[in-house]
């Protein structure tokens, strides 16, 4: 009789020991921080998705026929704002990082809990000003916000949507700012550095970027809504106001910024690749400070956004060869987890298919990365789709795809429940072929001369964006999948237990969903980061 | 250590560190850090600073001339004292100097504010001389210099950006001060636990150290040096 009783009871977690309103709303959990950031940025992926939904049907046809040039400009520009500053930057940080950096180092909680719901709250009003102003007509300046036009001559809702990112920018600082605190004062006793798993040290490394860059963007941004409002004229060339310096400031940050965006996705790969090959990830160390490579090259490779705005042939020199330098470390994490996969017992689960996908694309991303510092085939395709092509590769295909896997991988640990497999290896198929289908061709579109930013394009381009626009709604099918069984795995998931996949690292060693101090006791840390050879290998069945 | 201050440390020690110890030194960490965000927040503005002066060198000695320098030395001075106030304030929380701890805070304050009066003066002699920018904008004295009105315009620009964001964090740390002060009357903090006191006054020695950089950079341009 007592024993069916327990059996009945479920054990208290973060989820259940309080079901109020209130309780999510001044949670000071990270683990419910985590989950208020993860519906709010899937609500804004969505919206950033509907824009984009818009611009590849007005590119289906040659004539510029479903929204005029004008509409077209918001599209772009509202769907890179939401996509880049209120889902791309927070994705795997304030969602997986907030989630699992406390669980992965053995800790109770981030080290300034208050300072991480402040920044829910900082990112909720930045996103309610961006989304006010798209609802009340939107904004037209590109998501880069430009001067002379952003300050002088748009004349949409630019000082709103800027405040928007300006206010959002304090969410990403105080939520780097809390990582980089974390990992240094908050280790599990004997939990050194180098035992530290790799999803930490690419988070540190993001941090480190979130907190020396956004600053930066946030006072250009605030001297672009100064100009606007008081007519200041530190950007305005009539005034003798340099609007190349704008440039150099906002790429001072946005540059960096995509390593953000990529950076704690690469510390995805190498969680998920490690447990699906059952190896230590090869050479750990170097891929560990290859991110900290990153974040220092990041910072000095930004002109290579303005090799054609008029910046001096020897800086562009300069630039061109920093810009290549960055692509050493990035090879190095390549290869490494090429070389773990080498000899593993490779298992095929979704986030492995994620991995693979994340591994192929980054590579196309990365090398046409490549392409694109080198200064002669920059001025030859700038401003046309072979940049978006690019960067679509490494942010859709890199981060999104990342951040897909790192879903699928810990979602049995954030909820308890398992989504069901087959769904999604279906979905992660869809994923892979319709972003391949939707990109792929705009390289070529690129390459042929077709420019970025324009609703209407010559007739010969229309087959290559027909299939672009193909393979769009087919990736659209891919990420609404997830959104449907991850929902229904809530209520009808089997349970996960603990430790589904048989995976070492700190968090699989408390319960699933993890109580609200995560650990009963400290642990204490005595083994390398993936220890999988001395890791039981004993047959999964939880959840299969 | 008296029981009460025992009492105040347990108190004040948040569930998911070890101990005391461990909170101050992830306080204070915490507190460099944003420190450092601030100093690339300041930068992109220094930043643009250093261009313009570079471009626009005649312009902005046309600018820097008519600030008060008198005014801009006083504040200066006030500001160094107020900063000296905050440092033995901390020092009184330190060692458990309570009464004095709270005077010293409350020196502190009005230091803060005797700057931002007379920052204010300042600001209304410029506003009245049309030396706002924007389009009331109005510079004499520009052609005789033989220097553009609109350059001369972008150096009082990064004037009122640089002076107003600095105001704007003195306006945020006497905030944060009274709030400690009011803490402090009560008793909250004792020598084991201080954390606030100590990062609100890193805080403020950081806004104070930004005007030392302000006030020689827009109020003491030479007229003889070339560039």
């Amino acid at each position: 009789m007592a024993t069916a009783v327990q059996a009945t009871v479920e054990r208290e977690n973060y989820l259940n020991h309080d079901y109020t309103l209130k309780s999510w709303l001044l949670t000071k959990d990270h683990k419910r921080i985590a989950i208020l950031y993860l519906i709010s940025i899937t609500a804004m992926f969505f919206v950033g998705g509907f824009f984009a939904m818009l611009i590849r049907l007005e590119l289906l046809t040659p004539a510029g026929d479903l929204v005029s040039s004008d509409t077209y400009n918001k599209l772009f520009t509202m769907h890179g704002i939401s996509m880049i500053f209120f889902f791309l930057i927070p994705s795997v940080p304030a969602v997986l990082g907030n989630f699992l950096i406390p669980l992965m180092i053995g800790a109770k909680d981030l080290a300034f809990p208050k300072l991480n719901l402040a920044s829910w709250y900082i990112f909720m009003i930045g996103a309610t000003f961006a989304l006010t102003s798209m609802l009340l007509g939107g904004v037209d300046t590109g998501w880069t916000f430009y001067t002379p036009f952003s300050t002088t001559y748009s004349n949409t809702h630019v000082i709103g949507t800027a405040l928007g990112v300006f206010i959002s920018g304090f969410a990403s600082i105080f939520t780097g700012l809390n990582f980089i605190v974390t990992i240094h004062r908050m280790r599990a006793p004997g939990l050194t550095w180098n035992r530290l798993p790799l999803f930490c040290w690419s988070n540190y490394a993001a941090s480190v970027i979130m907190v020396l860059g956004t600053p930066v963007v946030a006072i250009t941004i605030l001297l672009v809504a100064l100009e606007r409002l008081f007519h200041i004229g530190v950007f305005n060339p009539a005034l003798g106001g340099d609007p190349l310096l704008f440039q150099h400031l906002f790429w001072f940050y946005s540059h960096p910024a995509v390593y953000i965006m990529i950076l704690p996705g690469m510390g995805v790969i190498s969680e998920v690749v490690a447990c699906f090959s059952r190896k230590r990830v090869f050479g750990y160390e170097f891929v560990a400070l290859a991110s900290i490579a990153i974040a220092v090259l990041g910072f000095l490779v930004w002109a290579h956004h303005m090799y054609v705005a008029g910046i001096s042939v020897y800086a562009a020199l300069v630039f061109s060869l920093l810009s290549y330098l960055v692509a050493i470390p990035s090879a190095v994490k390549v290869f490494n987890w090429t070389a773990t996969l080498y000899k593993g017992s490779i298992r095929y689960d979704t986030p492995m298919l994620y991995a693979f996908s994340f591994i192929g694309l980054f590579t196309i991303g990365g090398l046409t990365g490549v392409f694109l510092a080198s200064l002669g085939i920059d001025v030859h395709v700038t401003d046309t789709y072979f940049v978006v092509a690019h960067f679509h590769f490494v942010m859709v295909g890199g981060m999104v795809v990342a951040y897909l896997a790192g879903l699928h991988f810990w979602w049995p640990k954030m909820t308890g429940k398992m989504y069901p497999e087959g769904w999604a290896k279906l979905s992660a198929l869809l994923v892979f072929v319709g972003f391949n289908l939707t990109f792929l061709p705009q390289f070529v579109l690129g390459y042929m001369g077709m420019p970025r930013r324009y609703h209407a394009y010559p007739p010969e381009f229309q087959v290559l964006n027909v299939l672009s626009t193909a393979g769009a709604s087919i990736l659209a099918v891919g990420y609404v999948l997830p959104m449907i069984y991850f929902v229904w795995s809530l209520r009808y998931g089997k349970d996960a237990g603990p430790n589904p996949w048989n995976a070492v690292g700190l968090e699989w060693m408390t319960e699933s969903p993890p109580p609200t101090h995560n650990f009963d006791e400290t642990p204490v840390v005595t083994w390398e980061a993936y220890d999988y050879e001395h890791q039981p290998d004993e047959e999964v069945t939880v959840g299969r | 250590m008296a029981a009460s201050d025992i009492e105040i440390a347990e108190h004040n020690l948040q569930h998911h560190f070890a101990d005391m110890d461990q909170q101050r030194e992830t306080s204070t960490f915490g507190m460099w850090l944003f420190l450092v965000t601030e100093i690339m927040f300041f930068g992109g503005l220094f930043c643009a600073y250093l261009v313009y002066r570079a471009t626009y060198y005649q312009a902005f000695v046309e600018g820097s001339q008519t600030m008060n320098i008198w005014l801009g030395a006083t504040n200066t001075a006030v500001l160094i004292c107020s900063s000296l106030s905050m440092a033995m304030a901390v020092r009184c929380a330190q060692t458990d100097q309570r009464k004095m701890m709270v005077i010293l805070l409350i020196v502190t304050m009005v230091f803060g504010a005797a700057f931002l009066g007379i920052k204010a003066v300042e600001y209304h002699e410029h506003w009245t001389h049309h030396q706002f920018p924007g389009p009331n904008f109005q510079f004499e004295g520009a052609d005789a210099a033989g220097v553009s009105p609109q350059n001369v315009q972008i150096y009082f620009s990064l004037y009122w950006a640089m002076t107003g964001l600095h105001a704007l964090h003195m306006v945020i740390g006497i905030g944060l001060v009274t709030w400690i002060t009011i803490a402090g009357a009560r008793g909250h903090y004792s020598a084991d636990y201080y954390s606030p006191v100590e990062n609100v006054g890193l805080y403020w020695h950081f806004v104070d150290l930004v005007w030392i950089y302000l006030f020689p950079l827009l109020y003491l341009i030479s007229k003889k040096h070339g560039g």
